[in-house]
Parts: structure tokens; sequence; C-alpha cells
């Protein structure tokens, strides 16, 4: 359990330090569809609530698992949903607007 | 047990490829040039994180499972309908869904699990609710700000430093006792209140101009409390997709704020800094002038030097071609384009 906990520590704080590595010279074009994207990812919790739900230890449990499935599935499908249309919009956009200035 | 070891490696190296390619997601949606790839290696990924955990020995009900999926994608396509201009506040709510999962299970686990729960344990279950629920309530606020149910100006009153401060002590506190008194369930109740109240309280002395970089901040703590799940759940996936999410999600509004001139701690802090913020000066005030067609073009005449800084507004109205034609036939010499900042339809109404 100890070994484990420090393990889960190390990973944490390596994933950390990538996500701050590949966002930190993201286009400003890009600003909006990435918050989208990352809202859609933070929807993982959805992982804890199957298994909450799917594991049937109590009814109490039970319901707020499938209350949580509702809201975090309606999360991830919505988040790309919606950041793939937005993309979309840049693509039709593109060739007409060239290389802009980074800042 | 061999069984459930062959299908636990199994679902293992699932979660193993997920995480990679939530990471590769994040890194190809930071250009626009691989944006696209970003979002289909994110949809992999997050298909393969869900059918991996249905894997899981543990399930032995999948219905209840199955309709809560169903149920879900119903709500999320209409969510992801909505109008171009509509996308802030569409976020926002979203997170709220979002914590409102991480909330849940974490009080279904903490109810579960009482009173035999390590101290670790007990701290990063508790740091999940508080984050979790400050983020759905604060969430929920920012929504209805954007989408003007709420009023938009900052609201303030006396004394309110001092308030959040103690809401904060109050569930820290709780916290703390908690984790020393594991059969004390009763604080466990106060610490979700507590976090609820508290992320009203936070997001309501904030502007409507902060909202994006507010939002950006949310999504941080949703990726933190993720992360604090995992711990709970001894999950490496929840641990990885979380951090990512919490530290990308800071380093964004860092960025956001400084692409749109506004004070980060102003927003980091909420109340607590928009009293320094008052206190020095009018540092803050940043006129916006609008303006009719006719007087555009009449300023325009007059000037010497024009720079047009595109941004959100521009892409949702599809203005491009229009903008880029005023460029070419513009008399001015000294047209050119800015810096693209981050704009929001509120700051840069499309037209």
């Amino acid at each position: 359990m100890n070994t484990n906990l420090i393990d889960a520590l190390f990973v944490f704080m390596l994933a950390a330090f990538i996500g701050f590595e590949v966002i930190r010279h993201v286009s400003p074009l890009l600003h909006t569809p990435l918050m989208s994207l990352t809202n859609a990812l933070d929807a993982i919790a959805v992982v804890g609530a199957i298994v909450l739900v799917g594991e049937k230890k109590s009814t109490f449990a039970t319901v707020l698992g499938v209350i949580a499935i509702v809201a975090a599935t309606s999360n991830v499908v919505g988040g790309f949903f919606i950041t793939d249309r937005m993309l979309r919009m840049f693509k039709t956009s593109r060739p007409t607007k060239p290389q802009l200035t980074k800042p | 047990m061999t069984d459930f070891a062959g299908s636990q490696y199994l679902i293992e190296i699932i979660y193993l490829i997920a995480s990679a390619l939530f990471i590769l997601s994040l890194k190809w949606m930071s250009s626009p040039a691989t944006a696209r790839h970003g979002i289909l290696a994110g949809e992999i990924g997050m298909v393969l994180a869900i059918a991996g955990t249905l894997l899981h020995h543990g399930i032995i009900d999948y219905k209840w499972i199955i309709i809560g999926l169903v149920l879900g994608t119903g709500i999320g396509i209409p969510l992801g309908m909505v109008q171009m201009t509509a996308v802030p506040q569409r976020t926002a709510l979203s997170h709220a869904f979002g914590a409102l999962c991480v909330t849940l299970v974490g009080t279904a686990e903490f109810y579960l699990r009482t009173p035999n729960v390590p101290k670790f344990m007990m701290s990063v279950l508790s740091m999940e609710v508080i984050l979790g629920g400050l983020t759905f309530t604060g969430s929920l606020m920012a929504a209805g700000k954007l989408q003007e149910l709420l009023p938009q100006r900052p609201i303030t009153y006396k004394g309110q430093n001092l308030v959040n401060l103690l809401l904060f002590l109050v569930a820290v506190g709780s916290a703390v006792y908690l984790v020393l008194h594991p059969g004390a369930r009763i604080f466990f109740p106060i610490i979700v209140g507590v976090s609820l109240i508290f992320g009203v309280l936070l997001v309501i002395p904030i502007g409507g101009a902060d909202m994006p970089t507010v939002i950006s901040l949310l999504n941080s703590y949703a990726g933190l409390s993720a992360a604090a799940m995992g711990f709970v759940l001894d999950s490496k996936l929840l641990i990885i997709a979380g951090a990512l999410d919490g530290s990308s999600g800071l380093i964004l509004s860092v960025i956001m704020s400084k692409a749109m001139n506004r004070s980060f701690s102003n927003v980091l802090f909420g109340a607590f800094g928009q009293v320094q913020a008052s206190a020095a000066g009018e540092q803050e005030a940043k006129p916006v002038r609008s303006a009719t067609p006719e007087e555009a073009a009449a300023i325009l005449l007059a000037a010497n030097k024009v720079v047009i800084v595109p941004g959100y507004g521009m892409a949702v109205a599809q203005a491009q071609h229009k903008v880029r034609s005023f460029m070419t036939r513009s008399p001015k010499r000294e047209s050119r384009f800015g810096s693209p900042f981050t704009r929001w339809p509120d700051a840069c109404p499309a037209t």
C-alpha cells in the first residue's frame, strides 16, 4: 500500500509536468477549443462512477453513481462534440487566414 | 485467481494506452495543424478508458451502467449542439456536471469506506469533495453569469474576504478533524455543504470579463479533484488524466489572463484579490469603445495606423474574408494584424 502510494505520487508529479509542458506553447487561436477538450477529458471521473455502480455495494452508492455516470457522460459527449464543431469552423477559415503572428 | 490477474493486466494495458492518448491529445491540440488529431486521440482514449473499465472484474451488474451511459449521451448531444456564441457557458455547465460526478463518487466512497479509512486516504477524499463541490457550484455560477441569468458585474459586499476565509477554514478544519477521527461522519456533510457555498461565493465577486479565465481555472480544479479520486481508487489512469488537466488548466488560465490583459491573481483569489486591486488604484480600468459602422469608417479614415486584432468573435461570425478584403482595400499603408487575443463573444460581439 505504501509503495503504491509513493508510486502514485510520482505518477501525479510527472503527469502534472507533462500537462504543463505540452500546453505552454499553445497557439492563442486554440484557447477555446483546448479548454473545451480538457473539459471533456475531466470527465474521466466516469471511470470511478462505473466501478461504483457496477459493484453494487449499497443502494445509496448505486443511486449516486448512476447520477454521476449520467453527468460525466454528458460532459464527455458534449465536450468532444462541441470541440469538433469548433475545429471544423477553424478549418474552413484556415486557407484565407494565413499564419497569424505569434506573440 | 489467474483469470482475475489476466483481465487485470489487460485493463491496465488499456489504461496505459488511454493515458498516452490523453497526453498526445493535449499535445496535438496545442497547434492548429494537428488539432484535429488531438480530438481524435482524446476520443479514442476516452472510449478505451470506459471500455477497459467495463471489463473490471468487480462489476456484477451492467444494467444501471448502460442506462447511465445512454442517458448521459442523450443529454450530452444537445449540449454539444449549442450556438457557437454560447460555447463559454456550455463549457461552464459541462464542468459543473463533471465536478458533480466527482463529488458524488467521493461521497459514496466515503460512506462505503468509513470508519476504516487510513489518514492519507481520508485527506485525499476530503480534497476530492472540497474541490469537486466548489467547482460544481462555481461553474454553475459562471454559466449563469455568462448566460446573463445572473448579473455579470462583480458582486461585492463588506466583509466578503472574512466570510470566504472563514468558510474555507471551516471546510479545511472539518477535513483535518475527519482525518484524525474517521468515525466522526457528521463532519462529512459539513465539508460538502461548505464547499458548495464556497464555490458560489468564490465566483460572485468576479466580473463577466474574467469568466473565461475562471472557467479555465475551475477546469484545473476539476482535474485536481479527479486526480484525488485516482488516489482514493488507486487508479493511475485517473491520476494521470487529472494531473494533466490540473496543470494544463492552470497554465492555460495564466496564458489566457495574460493574453486578455487581465490580472491572474484577481481571478485566482476571487474576492481576496478584488479588494487589493481596487486599493491599488485605477489600473484595472481599460476602456472599451464600440461604434456603429459609419462611425467606424470615419475613425478609420482619420487614423494613421490601424491594427486589427482578430479573435474568437471574428471566427464565429466567419468574418475573416471581410476582414481580409478590408485590409487589402484599406488606404492606410500602416494597416496590419495584431497578435490574436482570445476573445469571447461578450468581449467582441460578432456582427
